[in-house]
């Protein structure tokens, strides 16, 4: 519960300082707030944009949030999500088609097969030669992503002006929900992957091991535990995730591999595994949180003047905020048993 | 011998070639004198993206609100310091996660210049034309065949780089506040005990840093196109961290990392120019950095407390 509390504190700070940004920008934080907030909820195409939105980041969250647990800062979900993306599409649109669920199966698996084995290069590099994971992860991101340009500008691009891979066989797609909706099934695999990873992490000998290496990586080495090989897996499984969301958002969304189709799923998913506290639960409230966010951002965008970018203003803010861990102390914000006591409250300040 | 093959294609090529290196390689080095900086002082800063992106729309609207390009310069100074303040603030007296900060700075800086920039010009995409800074001849030097050609016909934003890399060179390797600067990244707990304000100099050193990748945020955007445009910094900020570490946090090295880096950049453009795939030759700076790193090259060593919070109460218990 003080946790719950911690957190709230400090997103409604982050909020504030967004606002503040805003307000110094001249425009109205609340105003801004209260557009972005109704328009997300209330109506079906608000919801649904939301959901649209919260898809990827579940996956790419899973992903930080899993190797956090390992105590590997996997920053690459970017390169990883696009190296899915590119292998989901070519098994979809070049195969012949398949049963329908086969072809799903088969294509979602390539992607996180792409993912897994792209993040991989990091941890043989990590365990082999010590090398950083968080710079080469991020070197991988830009590589990943010139590779996946080229992949769609010349070997796999479809005829046309746009540097695109042809439409995926209909055999392929995850399925829209509803009519005229942009959501597709592809929300109920990260679902099941929240479900998979909570199962890995709290119920299972292979999840327990991790986290104490992400703990301490000497007593789990002495306990026994084959650290090397658990960073390699957490890494393989941690890309896999990222790739799977890739995967999704083409087979669910696009329909096609689109050159750029990321705006930063990768690094959004840093803050929803932090804002998530590196638990898949917590991981699922805080994707859906900036799907809302994300969802609301744009119908502000389209009915005022404040674009939507101010959604990574707010973003940034959070990371900040709830990455900071002695904040509150700092800010002389206290919680004593059994109630919020303000040794000066926020508005003070 | 030498006069004819002046005139020819060939060498109207690589001279053209060697001159957007090193046009090419500025913002990067600039930049990462910031990493540098910041780095040799313990505070990891992966924020170089945001910085430069906050350095090149200040810059920008200094010109714009002034008329003098130069007035844009110091504001992107300024922006550059605020920003890496932030970043300091919160490694070192939050003690945030040193990594997490740098994300969130590139995001801040993506975002507030994306909504200034609708806020100020109404337009998303990017600032009207404003006054830039151009490429200045250096009377006399730059009449030498080649060499003038080359080097001195270059964006002040250049002589300003090779200027810092002295300056910065000498005031680490030669100066008593350069020696404890080092020694703070490499043991903060040592350099306290001599009762020197470990703190001081971190803070310092951050918000220097971040003023320099400021200043090659501008570089981009007065030196370059006059103008901003919208995320103009496209990933210069990331080959600016690669820079640093095949430069191995060392002034000099990381403008020769820059030039590398810089040669890439104007292959690339040249294949552009015929068509050609530019992808590979984009990735080579970050590929340089892998195997660098993976220790297939050479041995770099970063500062040993990079990264780590350093707290005096933990020193004396």
């Amino acid at each position: 519960m003080r946790r719950v509390l911690n957190l709230a504190c400090r997103l409604v700070l982050a909020l504030f300082a967004a606002g503040l940004v805003l307000y110094f920008s001249g425009y109205s934080p609340l105003a801004a707030y209260k557009a972005m907030i109704w328009g997300a909820v209330s109506s079906w195409d608000g919801i649904a944009q939301t959901l649209v939105q919260a898809t990827p980041l579940i996956f790419t969250g899973l992903a930080v949030a899993l190797a956090n647990n390992c105590g590997v800062f996997n920053i690459g979900a970017e390169g990883q999500l696009y190296l899915g993306a590119m292998a989901a599409a070519v098994l979809a649109a070049y195969l012949p088609p398949l049963p329908h669920l086969l072809h799903v199966i088969i294509a979602l698996c390539g992607g996180a097969l792409f993912g897994g084995l792209w993040a991989l290069i990091a941890a043989w590099l990590k365990i082999k030669a010590d090398a950083n994971e968080v710079i080469i992860t991020i070197m991988l991101n830009s590589i990943g992503t010139l590779l996946c340009a080229y992949l769609a500008n010349y070997t796999f691009k479809a005829p046309g002006p746009v540097p695109q891979t042809p439409t995926i066989h209909s055999s392929a797609a995850l399925s829209r929900l509803g009519q005229g909706a942009q959501f597709s099934s592809a929300l109920f695999v990260g679902l099941f992957f929240v479900l998979v990873v909570w199962f890995l992490l709290y119920h299972t000998k292979l999840g327990y091991d991790l986290k104490v290496v992400g703990s301490n990586p000497r007593a789990a080495a002495a306990a026994g535990i084959n650290v090397p090989q658990m960073i390699g897996l957490t890494l393989l499984l941690s890309g896999a995730l990222a790739g799977l969301g890739g995967a999704g958002q083409i087979l669910g969304l696009h329909g096609r591999y689109i050159d750029g189709f990321s705006p930063g799923y990768g690094f959004d998913g840093v803050a929803v595994a932090i804002l998530g506290g590196n638990s898949p639960l917590g991981v699922l409230f805080s994707a859906l949180l900036f799907g809302l966010m994300r969802a609301g951002g744009m119908i502000l965008d389209r009915t005022t003047n404040v674009p939507v970018d101010f959604v990574i203003i707010i973003q940034a803010a959070i990371i900040l905020f709830v990455s900071a861990p002695e904040l509150l102390k700092t800010l002389k914000i206290n919680w004593k048993k059994g109630g919020v006591k303000h040794a000066r409250t926020v508005a003070d300040k | 011998m030498l006069e004819q093959w002046l005139t020819s294609d060939a060498a109207y090529i690589i001279i053209g070639l060697i001159s957007s290196m090193l046009r090419m390689a500025t913002p990067l080095g600039l930049a990462a004198f910031g990493a540098v900086y910041s780095e040799r002082a313990g505070v990891v800063n992966l924020g170089l993206e945001g910085l430069m992106l906050v350095g090149a729309f200040f810059g920008v609207l200094g010109s714009f609100l002034t008329g003098n390009p130069w007035t844009g310069v110091v504001f992107s100074l300024i922006a550059g310091g605020v920003m890496a303040l932030i970043l300091a603030i919160f490694t070192l007296k939050f003690k945030a996660n040193h990594v997490v900060s740098g994300v969130a700075l590139n995001l801040l800086g993506q975002g507030i210049t994306a909504v200034l920039l609708v806020a100020i010009w109404g337009n998303r995409g990017k600032s009207p034309d404003v006054a830039g800074i151009y490429p200045v001849y250096i009377p006399g030097l730059s009449d030498i065949p080649v060499i003038g050609e080359i080097f001195f016909r270059q964006s002040p934003f250049f002589y300003m780089m090779i200027a810092i890399m002295i300056i910065s060179w000498f005031v680490f390797y030669r100066t008593k506040w350069g020696l404890r600067l080092r020694a703070i990244g490499e043991n903060p707990a040592a350099v306290d005990s001599l009762g020197i304000q470990v703190f001081v100099y971190k803070y310092l050193a951050v918000v220097l840093g971040g003023m320099f990748a400021g200043l090659g945020g501008a570089c981009l955007s007065l030196g370059e196109l006059s103008m901003f445009s919208r995320n103009m910094v496209s990933g210069r900020g990331y080959i600016a961290v690669a820079a640093t570490i095949l430069g191995n946090w060392n002034p000099v090295g990381v403008v020769l990392a820059s030039l590398l880096f810089g040669l890439t950049s104007a292959i690339e453009m040249n294949l552009q120019l015929y068509g050609w795939p530019t992808q590979f030759v984009q990735m080579l700076p970050y590929i340089v950095t892998i195997l660098v790193l993976g220790g297939f090259v050479r041995k770099v060593s970063p500062p040993k407390a990079v990264g780590k919070h350093f707290d005096r109460s933990d020193t004396y218990v």
